[in-house]
């Protein structure tokens, strides 16, 4: 389902988003849009309900009340196996920590999604090799996460992210957990290639030096869209 | 152990650092300036002239000859033993860490609170700005390419927005909560 938007609009949109988890509100009426190939900063204090309108926008939580609109098709009037396909071929996540599978070598965690979504090993494992090589980690195909620095999981991570040829990319923090030479480097990778292959980005972050790779930034706060400036 | 002195930033001692490497002239001194310092503001001529007879005349540097490298006949200068002892005592002074808040930001601020003006949106305005500088500068410093003199210069400058940035914020925070405390009192 990778072809044909269907409206010129934004490639991802997001709005009036409420969502609750227990008794508190992450999300009271957030709106966000994403063009294609563009690399949105969302930033914003702890607890503004940054990671609550990624994983919205991503198909991961549905909800309580608003719309998301992913190339003219509304995530919430898809059945959650049309999601779960969307989600496979048309977004790849990063988060602070990689989370990668630690049994899994470098290599095999890439490959992983190639191989759910019906690749061979042989196959799979040879891209997996190309996108490691793209991001650095070249010749760190047999290590586990155990064994890696932060910024080798996290550079692991963004190949297993952007290994099916997604059009969105969600970063949650991604340098989060990285020193700052090791941040630069992985934002450094991440937006050549996002630039490169025309890849979409929302880029969750607090720290205004990695927003600063953006193209534009909103902020939230208090579950809503903060106002915005305008650099006069 | 550093000396502390009230050494302050200068265009002798830049000069006198770029003569360390060997004589050279206005012209050459004025492009490598730029070339070192990327992200400041270009040296004038007049400027590296001035200081240049400044600095012969107490004695840190003294004119060599003169050289036309096939083009016009140019002044040469070399650092004396003078200067280079004056330069190697200003790269160890430390520099006063802030000693006085003197920042068109902050003031910016101040005045806004005391006239009853609206700092809020003054600092989102100001932040728009300086997020567009630090875009500016981070697509500089991550070209392919981009020399070590860029990298560093880049560097310096995004974290020293970044801290406006953060003071930035947390005035925004404090002024949103003495509102608040403002409104229901």
């Amino acid at each position: 389902m990778s072809n044909g938007d269907n409206t010129a609009g934004p490639l991802l949109a997001g709005r009036g988003l409420v969502k609750a988890h227990g008794r508190t509100e992450a999300l009271r009426g957030a709106g966000v849009e994403l063009n294609a190939g563009e690399i949105l900063a969302l930033t914003g204090p702890s607890g503004s309900g940054k990671s609550t309108l990624m994983h919205c926008l991503s198909g991961i939580v549905r909800p309580d009340a608003g719309t998301v609109t992913y190339a003219g098709r509304r995530l919430e009037e898809l059945p959650e196996e049309r999601l779960s396909e969307l989600r496979r071929t048309e977004f790849g996540v990063v988060f602070q920590f990689g989370q990668l599978i630690p049994e899994l070598t470098a290599a095999d965690n890439v490959a992983l999604p190639l191989m759910l979504a019906g690749a061979d090993r042989a196959t799979a494992r040879s891209a997996a090799a190309e996108w490691l090589e793209r991001f650095g980690a070249r010749g760190q195909e047999d290590l586990r996460p155990g064994e890696m620095s932060g910024g080798q999981a996290q550079r692991t991570a963004l190949a297993r992210a952007l290994v099916t040829g997604p059009r969105v990319v969600f970063a949650d923090e991604p340098t989060g957990a990285l020193d700052s030479l090791a941040g630069e480097q992985l934002m450094t990778a991440l937006v050549h290639t996002a630039r490169e292959t025309g890849t979409a980005v929302l880029l969750i972050t607090h720290d205004a030096q990695v927003a600063a790779y953006a193209d534009r930034e909103v902020r939230l706060r208090d579950g809503v869209l903060a106002p915005q400036g305008v650099a006069a | 152990m550093y000396a502390v002195h009230n050494g302050a930033m200068s265009t002798r001692h830049i000069l006198l650092g770029l003569l360390a490497s060997g004589p050279s002239h206005g012209y050459d001194l004025k492009r490598r300036h730029d070339e070192r310092f990327p992200q400041a503001r270009p040296l004038a001529y007049g400027q590296v002239y001035t200081t240049l007879q400044r600095l012969v005349r107490d004695g840190l540097a003294e004119v060599e000859g003169t050289g036309s490298d096939g083009g016009p006949e140019r002044t040469m200068y070399r650092a004396t033993d003078e200067g280079t002892r004056e330069l190697t005592c200003w790269a160890g002074e430390i520099a006063p860490p802030a000693p006085f808040v003197t920042n068109e930001i902050f003031a910016k601020v101040v005045v806004s609170i005391l006239a009853d003006g609206d700092p809020a949106a003054y600092l989102r305005a100001q932040r728009a700005a300086h997020m567009d500088r630090m875009r500016e500068l981070t697509a500089v410093k991550s070209a392919k390419g981009a020399d070590l003199a860029t990298v560093l210069s880049a560097d310096f400058a995004l974290n020293h927005l970044d801290a406006d940035l953060r003071w930035m914020t947390t005035t925004a925070d404090r002024l949103t909560t003495l509102t608040a405390e403002v409104d229901t009192a």
